[in-house]
């Protein structure tokens, strides 16, 4: 019998759910045994059953699920007793998450231990780097990429060997290549786990592009949210310097190349290119006028090609592999694979990577396995604060960025929440302007006043003080915000509101008309009321009530008063017999 | 990290190394302000005014940087900061009511400090765990599939393990 590789899932995902006390009982298991051995790996995107342990012996694999000390011991003891969640995850049609993906993005994802270059290697890494410095010329880089058909994945969608094509000929003595990490949208989490769990994939694709565009200084750009991808990068960097893929004359070329990291301070904003290179440069993170674009002005007012985490991670494959291979998946004009983060009322939540042109349909029932407790799927918000919420009735959209985009949402970073009938889709749009409107810099006074206003309007209709007229004050703030904002930020932040009002304008005018929120979300808007038929007296909901609005005798049909209610639900979760119902 | 309240020459002392370290160098500001942040726990107006004369940068460009970016504080924190995830994901599994929850428990409003300086709370846009919804990071622990119930013994652990 061959060597037992046991792998766990200790990104920051599998922390959250434990993966560290596992780590731990397995390491005290496994000590002085030479037949085992123990792995830290990124994230397969399983994430719904989180902590995650795969093991692997005579090239077959198992994945297995909920993952507690004590299951570690029985996975080592008698394997046979659990059920893995997945078997065999390179190639396992019977697997239903993972059978429909195509994964170029995460193709080492929660297969390779990040910290370790040997096994990013092992996988065919930096071959594609060797082969652009040996064989091929910065036009035939270029072209490649072009040909590839990749756009770039941090959400405007643009042709990335365009782009590269500019960089290359901008005039300047030194260019810089900037990986924008700063992953702000919410809701979104693919750059984390490529950066958590395959940091040499970026480091790649980045030197690719420097020996493409002619740039000696790369720049990783992440957001301080992410301790642990800027450990791991911090790790990749100096084993790739280590190992001669970063640093002067890179492989007996002429080519040198180095990277470092920049940690964002927390400005969504600063995830917009030109923000970002403010922020880089040390200054508030406010955005510019274009052109000049960064090809010709970025950094320290060198040309710079500024790229998605996950566009860059794509190019060593494309290299590798060929345009062609690359092209051979997704639409006419959305080639290749997108990652998603599917979260929300998903049973399945994680990340996935399909190939564009599959219908929303596919991956949120298919892959996603549906909403959660089997209730009514109402939207899919997409692209963040930026987007909007896809309704039931376009599920069979397919994913790429022309029709999503017709939607009135946009494909942005690839964040997908997914929302049941206990969403109340004004809140939903509230929700998103609160946070437009804080993250907005203040330059142009329609971003700056014009959020805040239809902030305004929608908390009122959520506190039921809205009016009719608010609807039509909307539409029209909406075209006007767009217009008077010099960046992404404020040119797309009336879309939540638009797609909502579009879609669901039903449900805004229930909470404006008829005084109800028909989510039951809207503490305003909602009673809760105990059934004295059914009510035991139990005193179980009183006691439970954080702000003692509950009365009543023990024994006897207990009382809500609801001006000091405050909504919180505690009482209907401690209720032993339904007695309290919600309207 | 440690929050910690100097006299003027106190302050001076501690901050000199930084000055050294960063003095001349070019995009410096929000490295400079972090380790000064690091250091002595928050951005105090005595420490801004004390880097703008010794590096010759003007005070309103420190002041327009540290009220720029989230991460800076111009006052001190708690021992431990505890950030909520508000985010989108977190927002539809319910964590307007976990925030609720812990500001009722901490009687404090998001953006302050209790009484006793033990927590801080935050209110932030998404830490990345979106899947575990909803989520909050305690230091650099980030805790998932929160209720309201459960964030409230997670910060109670803490009290208890100081
Ligand atoms: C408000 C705003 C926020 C943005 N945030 C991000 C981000 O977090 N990550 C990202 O890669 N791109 C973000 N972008 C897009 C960038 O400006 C830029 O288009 C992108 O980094 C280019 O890379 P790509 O061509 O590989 O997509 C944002 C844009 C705007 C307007
Ligand atoms: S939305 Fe809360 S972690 Fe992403």
């Amino acid at each position: 019998m061959s060597k037992i590789i046991v792998k766990v899932g200790m990104s920051s995902c599998g922390i959250a759910a434990g993966a560290g006390p596992v780590y731990e009982k397995l390491e005290t298991l496994v000590k002085g045994r030479e037949d085992v051995e123990l792995k830290k790996v990124g994230c397969i995107g399983l994430c719904f059953h989180e902590p995650l342990v795969e093991i692997e012996q005579d090239g077959k694999s198992s994945v297995y699920g909920e993952m507690t000390p004590e299951k570690a011991e029985t996975l080592l003891a008698e394997r046979t007793s659990l059920t893995p969640v997945l078997s065999q995850i390179q190639d396992a049609p019977e697997n239903h998450m993972m059978g429909k993906q195509v994964r170029i993005v995460l193709r080492n994802c929660g297969l390779i231990d990040p910290q370790k270059i040997e096994e990013y290697e092992q996988r065919g890494g930096y071959a594609s780097l060797r082969k652009s410095l040996l064989e091929l010329s910065q036009d035939q880089v270029i072209d490649e990429v072009l040909k590839s058909g990749l756009r770039g994945r941090g959400g405007a969608g643009f042709p990335t060997g365009m782009k590269w094509r500019f960089a290359h000929d901008a005039k300047g003595d030194s260019k810089y290549v900037v990986c924008n990490a700063d992953e702000g949208d919410p809701g979104a989490f693919m750059d984390r786990s490529v950066l958590e769990g395959d940091p040499h994939s970026i480091i790649e694709g980045m030197a690719i592009c420097g020996y493409a565009i002619g740039a000696s200084q790369g720049i990783i750009y992440c957001r301080a949210e992410y301790p642990l991808a800027i450990k791991h990068i911090n790790k990749a960097l100096e084993q790739a310097r280590e190992k001669g893929y970063l640093g002067q004359k890179i492989l007996g070329t002429g080519f040198s190349f180095d990277i470092y990291i920049k940690e964002g301070a927390g400005a969504f904003v600063c995830g917009e290119e030109t923000a970002l290179i403010a922020s880089i440069e040390g200054k508030r993170g406010m955005p510019r006028p274009r052109p000049p674009f960064p090809a010709h002005k970025g950094v320290f007012g060198k040309p710079t090609n500024i790229n998605n985490v996950e566009t860059l991670a794509n190019i060593p494959w494309i290299i590798a592999n060929g345009h062609a291979a690359f092209a051979q998946y997704g639409t006419e004009k959305s080639k290749g694979t997108k990652v998603f983060a599917l979260a929300g009322k998903i049973k399945k939540g994680g990340l996935v990577e399909v190939p564009m042109g599959m219908p929303l349909r596919d991956v949120i029932y298919t892959i996603g396995g549906g909403i959660q407790d089997d209730k009514a799927f109402k939207a899919v918000q997409m692209g963040g604060p930026s987007g909007g919420c896809i309704p039931a009735s376009l599920i069979d959209t397919p994913v790429d960025y022309e029709s999503i985009t017709a939607t009135g949402a946009i494909m942005g970073s690839g964040g997908m929440v997914v929302m049941d009938e206990g969403t109340c889709i004004v809140d939903v749009a509230r929700f998103f302007l609160s946070f437009t409107q804080k993250e907005s810099c203040g330059k142009c006074p329609f971003c700056r006043i014009g959020t805040k206003r239809m902030l305004e309007i929608l908390t009122r209709i959520c506190e039921g003080k809205g009016k009719m007229e608010d609807l039509e004050t909307l539409k029209e703030l909406a075209p006007q915000i767009k217009d008077g904002s010099l960046c992404g930020l404020g040119q797309t932040a009336p879309n939540p509101v638009l797609t909502t009002l579009k879609y669901f304008e039903d449900e805004y005018l229930a909470h404006i008309r008829d005084g109800k929120c028909p989510a039951k979300v809207c503490s305003a808007l909602i009673h809760y009321s105990i059934d004295p038929a059914k009510c035991i007296g139990c005193t179980k909901c009183a006691r439970a009530c954080p702000v003692s609005a509950i009365t009543g005798e023990i024994k006897k049909p207990h009382f809500i008063n609801d001006d000091v209610c405050i909504r919180c639900g505690q009482c209907m979760k401690a209720c032993p017999v339904s007695a309290i119902s919600v309207e | 990290m440690p929050t910690l309240v100097m006299e003027k020459p106190e302050l001076e002392e501690a901050l000199r190394p930084i000055i050294e370290r960063f003095k001349g160098g070019k995009g410096i500001t929000i490295p400079l302000l972090a380790a000064v942040q690091e250091k002595i726990g928050y951005l105090s107006s005595d420490s801004l005014d004390f880097l703008s004369k010794e590096m010759d940068i003007p005070a309103a460009e420190l002041f327009g940087v540290a009220t720029f970016y989230a991460m800076f504080r111009l006052q001190p924190q708690g021992k431990h900061v505890v950030r909520l995830c508000r985010g989108t994901a977190c927002h539809v599994q319910g964590s307007l009511r976990v925030g609720e929850m812990l500001q009722r428990h901490l009687e404090i409003e998001e953006g302050q400090t209790t009484q006793d300086r033990l927590f801080t709370l935050q209110f932030v846009a998404c830490l990345g765990c979106c899947s575990l919804a909803p989520v909050m990071m305690v230091d650099d622990e980030v805790h998932g599939r929160l209720t309201p119930e459960k964030a409230v013994e997670i910060l109670e652990s803490y009290r208890k393990a100081d």
